[in-house]
């Protein structure tokens, strides 16, 4: 099933997603979101992208493999729990950074974490939702 | 309110459990979710039912004050719900696959694993 | 602030670092090995580091984000934490070793020395928790991996037995999720060492009944206790060896470890009824398991059955509630890891030679290597509880306990139970390794074995006598391990030696 409006319109809703969804992952220290829902958020982003295309272009967009992005999370969330450590404290104490920046404002560890989570859950939803469509492809 | 997500968490337990007595792979499946929704809504429950503000100590003081809603029900429920997803999501890829494989989803068929060797 | 308390972190981090290494290097399976080597080893030297701080300084314990206990998340290692630690890293680094040797190629590719390093992280996880809801969050952590580990590869029976152990152990969650919402409802805690000191002050006696009901069924699934262990025997003997070495010597022991946990430690004056529940369902765990184990012919669904009825020693030992008998369970717990997994291992090794795990067709093995019967024999004796090895000293100190609190019957079951397991060992013994193989078997199936080169031979025989060696050695030596065993049992039966070291003293 090919549809051209939800094939075009899924190009730009990407777009639209993937920004909702970082800006889900930064404001979620302090207001609803965080990296769990803003990794779903692009997650979802991608589905909408293979239901309209099919797996192998939605593959290709990504261009990289889910499994290094589940790396890439799990490496980031646990080095996020290491500066605590070395700062004399324990595992996994938050170091905060005021950055000055207006929309950035404080940057700190938990940050890092909430990246790590959200390419972690972009990743393995991703891995199961292309490994629940494997058989499209034939 | 208690009563009634009490009457809630009861249907669901209800259906949860009756569901996964079923023979169909699916409706295991959907019973277990169904099990897991009873589980975190019981844990919101026996939390305590608050109207109040979030757990945020105001600007300017050291202390909470007033009425204020019990944050750690709703971090169990959260991790739960990450949790649950997880899992649910990776049991959803294996009954297919068993599905895909054993060309059935009727569990009673599935009984090679528990009986002896025939003669 | 002292700094040696944050060692107890290493279990969890090192696993965790090394497989997500192993997955950035998930092209190169000799890169992941050479890791998932260097890492169990590391992982055995700071179990053994932590075992040694606990034993010589007292109980470690860490607040994850400096968060004070009872707000944070605690970590704790007492006595009987760290022996659980170094019991699953040695066994870590045995199945890593030995999986070198007979896992294929599919499998290295898809994950499976990442999968085993997470699995690991959970197990430490679970024995290193001071907080309920984070042994919730283990357990799920220990049991993605394992579903994992249990389906790679794919076979129709791996799926079939996955689904069994899958369905019943998320429903064991769930009984998990609900009991520790309602004990935060009673409560208003789970940090283990703040219910320790409030549950005896709490007045709904009767809700808090139902939890600690709620909790030893959802341990009670994952140890295997009767009647809640027929998962266990209809999936543990799918996947490859290493990995059904790996959940039968860890996985179950993880649920025991909770059992004692939480009915000592967080439960105290919640035992009395629980401990009749639990001597019966020892008695019953105990004797069908090993029913169950004497009528089966292929050797991985026999040690599977043996499994629950081991589970059913130590069950026995923690409803007796004495610290001898406590410190027999503890002894018990680690002397079955070892020899479990060695069975399991043994297991592989005859599969190897005679091509089959079906003891009705296999047989020969005495006369082609008499090395493995030796080894066979340490383990299987040390099973049954023959002297001098381990499990001899593990029965005695439990039956003693048992006769001591005047509880004949269950007892006496324990006593008989040993004979039948006995009686099955002889009978991998005499079809395995005594009789000849049937000539129509023999000539279609290929010694596996004596095709290995010579590192694969090592690699698939130096963990089985390492294991071997240590059974003996528990054996001989089984003065000072009891002995640090009955020190974790009074530590255990101290509720406030808990408490202190985390929330502090009493005001």
């Amino acid at each position: 099933m090919y549809s051209i409006i939800l094939a075009t319109a899924s190009k730009y809703l990407l777009l639209l997603l993937q920004m909702f969804s970082v800006f889900l992952l930064f404001r979620g220290h302090n207001e609803p979101g965080g990296g769990f829902v803003g990794g779903l958020v692009a997650a979802a982003a991608y589905a909408l992208y293979f239901i309209a295309n099919g797996i192998g272009k939605a593959e290709k967009l990504l261009a990289i493999d889910p499994f290094h992005l589940i790396s890439a999370g799990l490496l980031l969330a646990l080095s996020s729990t290491l500066p605590g450590l070395a700062a004399g404290g324990d595992v996994m104490t938050g170091i905060w950074i005021d950055t000055g920046i207006p929309l950035l404002g404080k940057v700190g560890t938990p940050l890092v974490f909430d990246t790590g989570v959200y390419f972690l859950v972009l990743g393995i939803t991703l891995k199961i939702i292309f490994s629940l469509a494997e058989e499209d492809r034939q | 309110m208690t009563f009634l997500l009490a009457l809630v968490i009861g249907c669901l337990y209800a259906a949860g459990i009756f569901l996964i007595l079923r023979r169909s792979m699916v409706k295991v499946i959907f019973g277990l979710i169904l099990l897991g929704h009873a589980a975190n809504l019981l844990i919101f429950t026996v939390g305590r039912l608050t109207k109040g503000v979030p757990a945020f100590v105001p600007e300017g003081s050291a202390v909470l004050g007033g009425e204020f809603a019990d944050p750690l029900p709703q971090a169990l429920i959260l991790t739960a719900i990450v949790i649950g997803f997880g899992v649910q999501a990776f049991t959803i890829v294996l009954f297919k696959r068993t599905w895909l494989t054993l060309g059935t989803e009727d569990l009673d068929l599935m009984k090679k694993t528990d009986e002896l060797p025939r003669e | 602030m002292n700094q040696i308390n944050q060692i107890i972190i290493i279990p969890v981090l090192l696993p965790l670092a090394s497989a997500i290494a192993m997955i950035f290097f998930r092209r190169s399976v000799p890169l992941q090995r050479i890791i998932g080597l260097v890492s169990s080893t590391l992982m055995l030297a700071a179990a053994v580091w932590i075992l040694g701080a606990v034993i010589s300084g007292g109980m470690l314990t860490m607040q994850a984000g400096g968060w004070r206990a009872p707000f944070g998340i605690t970590l704790v290692a007492d006595l009987l934490s760290a022996v659980m630690i170094a019991a699953s890293a040695l066994i870590g680094l045995t199945t890593v070793i030995y999986s070198f040797a007979v896992i294929d190629k599919e499998r290295e590719k898809f994950f499976y020395y990442p999968l085993l390093q997470l699995l690991m992280m959970g197990i430490n996880g679970a024995f290193l928790t001071g907080d309920v809801f984070n042994l919730y969050v283990w357990f799920e952590v220990m049991l993605i991996s394992s579903f994992v580990l249990l389906v790679l590869g794919g076979t129709p029976a791996q799926l079939e037995g996955a689904i069994k152990y899958v369905t019943i152990n998320l429903l064991s969650s769930s009984v998990f999720l609900a009991a520790a919402g309602i004990l935060y409802g009673i409560a208003g805690t789970l940090n283990m060492a703040d219910l320790a000191r409030i549950s005896p002050q709490l007045e709904q006696k009767e809700l808090l009944a139902i939890v600690s009901i709620l909790f030893m069924i959802t341990f009670g699934v994952k140890a295997a206790v009767f009647p809640f262990f027929f998962w266990l025997p209809a999936s543990y003997h799918t996947p490859p060896i290493p990995v059904a070495a790996i959940f039968s010597g860890l996985l179950t022991k993880v649920g025991v470890y909770a059992l004692i946990r939480f009915f000592t430690t967080v439960f105290p004056h919640e035992s009395g009824f629980i401990n009749g529940v639990l001597l019966v369902a020892s008695a019953l765990t105990m004797l069908i398991g090993v029913l169950g184990a004497v009528a089966q012919y292929d050797i991985r669904k026999l040690l599977s059955f043996h499994i629950v009825s081991q589970i059913g020693y130590m069950i026995f030992g923690l409803a007796l509630h004495s610290p001898l008998a406590i410190a027999g369970a503890l002894f018990y717990i680690v002397h079955n890891i070892i020899a479990k997994t060695n069975l399991f291992y043994i297991s592989g090794m005859i599969e190897r030679i005679t091509g089959t795990f079906d003891l009705k067709k296999s047989g020969g093995v005495y006369a082609r290597y008499p090395f493995v019967a030796v080894l066979f024999l340490v383990s299987a004796l040390a099973l049954a509880g023959i002297p001098p090895l381990s499990g001899f000293w593990a029965k005695f100190v439990v039956i003693k306990a048992g006769l001591g609190a005047e509880e004949y019957i269950v007892t006496g079951v324990a006593i008989f139970v040993s004979l039948l397991t006995l009686f099955s060992m002889m009978k991998i013994w005499n079809e395995a390794f005594w009789k000849e193989q049937p000539q129509t078997v023999a000539a279609d199936a290929p010694n596996r074995y004596a095709s290995m080169g010579t590192a694969g031979k090592l690699m698939l025989v130096s963990p089985v006598i390492l294991l071997a060696l240590a059974s003996i050695l528990f054996g001989i030596f089984f003065e000072p391990v009891f002995r640090i065993a009955e020190s974790a049992a009074v530590q255990l039966l101290d509720p406030e030696s808990y408490i202190t070291p985390i929330l502090g003293r009493k005001e």
